[in-house]
């Protein structure tokens, strides 16, 4: 084929403007020719014969008439067998491969393969000869790790084919063809076991998409019991920087019930990435009893890694996370943050010179913002089979204002708003999800009016405290007092969450339910009469302690039962006074 | 050879615009200048044009004078020499040393692959109990102090600095006042620490941009030292001075800002800086503690705002003291497993109780009646400002946890703590 180059006019930053003289595709990528190193750069607008890029690598160097040579191709992701336990920057470059070669640094243009090539598959065949097929059915799988990987007929292939040959059961690798169709037009296609697709376009290959409405149980309480997640839904973590906002996130990554987890770290703290890269492969997961890794992917793109980059590697996740769902898959992908994906575009809008809207940040990002979290969903495959991709973002609010152009758009498109609050976490309340501004369009595993009696009974008291703020706490009725003080218990035994504790930390939803309807059942909803206000907090001091031990013992144990003997019996002590 | 331009088009702000071909982006020029030399670097350039910004500022930059081109991106000399001594921000000798000129490296270095970090797992032990206690620094940390001009920020960071153990002290030094640099020098000079440390000193009397080179320099050199395997402390100060540097360039360059003039990359700008903090898998490390003066004590200013999604944490110095509200390091349950049992319950219990001393406080102020809890609180407060939170205390970890338990027996019944019955029973003290 005849190379197309074009050559560099402008350099700004990480933007350059390349003057072409031949067709140009919007996002298809190029490479920089600089003297020693080819760099990664995606078309992003086109003006008559200039094309203006973004170059995914530092820019230091590169001078004016420098060559750029064009791909036709569009940015796109490798997928295969093999993803499941990587760990690949925003462009999909696996990030132990570059290690080995490259060292301690990122060195700037080095690009290795996403999918090992050597690597042999044992595959086994569905379909039959003869058969006739579409994009997105499956013709076979190979087994990566617990996983049935299916082998899928290209998604961007059109219309009907027919199967006319396929590999016999065997080990291949990621070049071998191991299926042949033909379409009505005589035309025949290959299928391999890794297929490209291109990063910014949805997969779309199945039936129908689904209203979400199982619960994705996270083991978080605060989340299952009052603000849930349902699968193929969406939801968003704001918070000011100190809130856990990824310690929510990592927390969530390990424990909610879910297949796979796609993790982008994106534009975030490289120390943050390296405790999921390094802690994972050595947590078992107890669904599987397999390694935490083995279900996760991860894409790594750090604050100091290049901006562009960033924006992209949050299409390549999701990307991933899609071929999963085709699979039948529940899959969940995490992506922290969405605002410095957002400050991405900003800083790529800015240097384009397009006229800026509020903060600076592009006209278009509230539709890019709604098209991302629209790519998840819940949906019936062609088979019958249904496949699930929840995603979850955080935001990083400037001046943890959830007024701000990124949280805004994120609400409007979301299902599920946890918004976590200083005040919360200030006052080490972990996790800092704050019950009163977080909602959840999504049902859960608590019946709706014990949820609704909470919500309303948090709502009371936040009331009474800033009444006692004013009045002081002689000021306010006893029974008043008791109101806040069973708010308090709630918060401190049910809503807050010890993250270090082996047992607190995540809660199963059976006993979520058994201790949620206890503690409505005999403690919220009665009325207890108590000599005096000090009497009453000491009651619910002394509850509070007996709760934090049960949380911190086993499921059903007998130490668990030694403790609820002692609640039960402290709670009948009340009865009789 | 060196490329010899005489055709300056443009002077604005900070920067000026030259015709001229084969430049690199990002490289570096020379400016003769009537008054002097300076170093400018390339950092747009569109058909011809080259613009440059100058780290000397453009004032007396005349449109006759040379610009030379030197066909490479900034460098520093870096050896074992440059230990003990003192530079200007661009790396010239500040003290009466000779120039240093070998062996020289980029100060833009590629980031770090990330999988060729470690989890932190290292605690450096500072001695102060707000510190060790509540907020545990751990080796390879990113970490700022947050302040108020007027706030002793500066004796804070030499006291971290000498009390660590750490191989090497980077100083950089942006828009520091010359009193500030003095005093620097002459505590690590006292404590016998400045014969392990190099400064980069930009002072407050020099032309504000200059001071945008101060970070990258003071990070190539201790990134090179952490290669060596050494673990090298790195002091900012102070941060605030430049965001402002990189604010007026932004400005002059005509890019819309996105939040109070700020640009939309401070974000970037400051990440790429700070995240060179690394624990290296088989080498060195790099700990960074930074200043940055809140304007007007507002921590929603885009300055301390970025700052805080980037660093580890942050220490929020107020009134003379660290305040345990506001004040967080992100790191500290990497080290506080290890040191004692009684570490994370204690810390948690204590800092809660406090929060409610505050709020006691505030009932107190408004004239309310003390309950009998109240007085507790109030009791408690006092006890834990006057023994744990002065910024004189020095004491060890295990005498702070000490300390911590009996204030707690002093003021509190145990199960008005909240605290695990099976702690309580080991470490309450006996009467």
């Amino acid at each position: 084929m005849e190379k197309r180059i074009g050559f560099i006019r402008k350099i700004l930053g990480n933007m350059i403007e390349v003057k072409v003289d031949f067709p140009i595709i919007q996002n298809e990528i190029g490479f920089v020719l600089s003297e020693k190193e080819r760099l990664k750069a995606e078309v992003i607008k086109i003006q008559n014969d200039i094309v203006y890029m973004q170059v995914f690598e530092e820019t230091g160097g590169l001078k004016i008439n420098d060559g750029v040579e064009f791909s036709g191709q569009l940015l796109s992701v490798e997928l295969g067998p093999g993803l499941l336990g990587q760990i690949f920057d925003g462009l999909q470059n696996p990030l132990p491969e570059v290690a080995k070669s490259c060292g301690f640094f990122l060195k700037r243009g080095i690009y290795k393969r996403a999918l090992s090539i050597d690597t042999l598959w044992d595959f086994f065949p569905i379909v039959k000869e003869g058969e006739i097929v579409k994009a997105g059915y499956p013709v076979g799988y190979v087994n990566e790790y617990i996983f049935k990987h299916y082998i899928m007929v290209p998604f961007g292939l059109l219309g009907k084919f027919k199967v006319i040959w396929i590999a016999k059961e065997g080990k291949y690798n990621l070049e071998t063809p191991i299926a042949k169709l033909e379409n009505e037009r005589n035309q025949i296609k290959e299928v391999f076991l890794k297929q490209d697709w291109p990063a910014k376009i949805p997969i779309r290959c199945y039936q129908e998409r689904l209203k979400p409405k199982e619960p994705l149980i996270t083991k978080m309480r605060l989340i299952d019991t009052l603000f849930p997640i349902a699968k193929g839904g969406t939801y968003c973590i704001p918070g000011p920087f100190g809130a856990g906002k990824t310690v929510l996130q990592q927390l969530i990554s390990k424990h909610a019930q879910v297949d796979i987890v796609v993790i982008a770290a994106c534009g975030e703290r490289a120390g943050e990435a390296v405790e999921v890269l390094k802690t994972f492969p050595e947590i078992i997961d107890p669904k599987t009893n397999r390694p935490l890794s083995e279900r996760t992917v991860i894409m790594v793109n750090t604050s100091a890694m290049p901006v562009s980059a960033r924006e992209s590697g949050v299409y390549t996740a999701v990307t991933v996370a899609e071929y999963y769902r085709q699979m039948g898959l529940d899959v969940l992908l995490l992506a922290d943050s969405t605002s410095r994906w957002a400050q991405a575009m900003r800083e790529m809008s800015g240097k384009l010179e397009e006229i800026p809207g509020e903060e600076a940040f592009p006209a278009y990002l509230e539709s890019r913002i709604a098209a991302f979290y629209e790519r998840g969903g819940i949906v019936r495959l062609y088979d019958g089979r249904i496949g699930s991709l929840t995603i979850g973002g955080t935001v990083s609010p400037a001046g943890g204002n959830f007024e701000e152009p990124v949280t805004q758009a994120t609400l409007k498109v979301v299902g599920a708003f946890l918004g976590l609050s200083r005040e919360r976490s200030d006052a080490r309340r972990y996790p800092a999800i704050d019950p009163l501004i977080s909602w959840s369009k999504y049902k859960g595993i608590i019946e709706e009016g014990a949820r609704q009696d909470i919500l309303k009974l948090l709502k009371e008291a936040n009331n009474i405290l800033q009444m006692m703020k004013v009045v002081g706490e002689e000021g306010i009725l006893l029974s008043d007092f008791i109101t806040y003080l069973k708010a308090e218990f709630f918060d401190s035994v049910y809503l807050q969450q010890n993250a270090f504790d082996p047992f607190d930390q995540a809660t199963s939803n059976q006993r979520q339910i058994y201790i949620f309807n206890f503690i409505y059942e005999k403690i919220i909803k009665k009325d207890f009469n108590f000599k005096d206000k000090d009497n009453a907090r000491y009651f619910f001091q002394v509850l509070i302690q007996l709760f934090k031990n049960l949380n911190s013992s086993a499921w059903q144990s007998s130490e668990f039962v030694e403790i609820e003997n002692q609640i039960k019996e402290k709670l009948e002590s009340i009865k009789n006074v | 050879m060196y490329k010899v331009y005489t055709q300056i088009l443009e002077v604005r702000g900070e920067t000026i615009t030259v015709e001229a071909e084969g430049i690199g982006y990002r490289e570096i020029a020379q400016i003769e200048t009537s008054f002097g030399v300076s170093l400018a670097e390339v950092i747009k350039l569109e058909g011809k044009k080259v613009t440059l910004q100058i780290f000397a500022g453009s004032k007396g930059v005349s449109t006759k004078d040379k610009v030379r081109f030197l066909g490479h991106p900034l460098r520093i000399a870096f050896s074992q020499n440059l230990l003990g001594r003192i530079f200007d921000g661009k790396g010239n000798p500040l003290d009466k040393g000779p120039k240093l000129e070998d062996h020289l490296i980029d100060i833009n270095t590629p980031p770090v692959n990330p999988v060729k970090r470690i989890i932190p797992k290292r605690m450096l032990r500072t001695g102060i109990p707000m510190i060790d206690l509540f907020n545990s620094l751990v080796i390879s940390q990113k970490l700022p102090i947050f302040s108020l001009a007027g706030e002793p920020y500066n004796e804070l960071l030499a006291r971290i600095a000498i009390q660590a153990k750490v191989n090497i002290i980077i100083l950089g030094g942006m828009g520091l006042k010359y009193d500030d640099y003095l005093f620097f020098k002459e505590k690590l000079e006292k404590e016998g620490t400045l014969s392990r440390s190099v400064f980069f000193v930009h002072t407050a009397s020099e032309p504000p941009v200059e001071c945008l080179l101060v970070p990258d320099i003071s990070l190539a050199v201790a990134e090179n030292f952490a290669l060596e395997g050494k673990d090298v402390l790195v002091l900012l100060t102070d941060m605030t001075n430049f965001c402002d540097a990189l604010k007026e360039i932004s400005i002059t360059m005509e890019q819309v800002p996105s939040n109070r003039g700020y640009p939309g990359d401070l974000y970037t700008q400051l990440a790429r800086r700070y995240e060179k903090a690394v624990d290296f898998e088989g080498a060195g490390s790099i700990t960074i503690l930074s200043a940055t003066t809140m304007p007007g004590d507002d921590i929603t200013h885009p300055i301390p705002d970025n700052t805080g999604y980037i660093t580890e944490g942050q220490l929020y110095l107020k009134g003379g003291v660290i305040e345990p509200f506001g004040s967080l390091s992100r790191l500290k349950q990497h080290v506080n497993d290890k040191t004692r049992k009684d570490h994370r319950t204690l810390m948690d219990t204590m800092i809660q109780l406090f929060a409610q001393y505050r709020q006691t406080l505030e009932k107190q102020a408004m004239g309310f009646q003390m309950t009998s809890w109240d007085k507790k609180l109030l009791k408690y407060g006092k006890l834990f400002e006057e023994k744990l939170m002065r910024l004189d205390v020095d004491i060890s970890l295990e005498e702070a946890l000490d300390l911590g338990w009996q204030i707690l027996a002093d003021c509190f019944l145990p199960q008005e703590t909240g605290i695990r019955t099976s702690l309580i029973e080991e470490f309450w003290p006996k009467r």
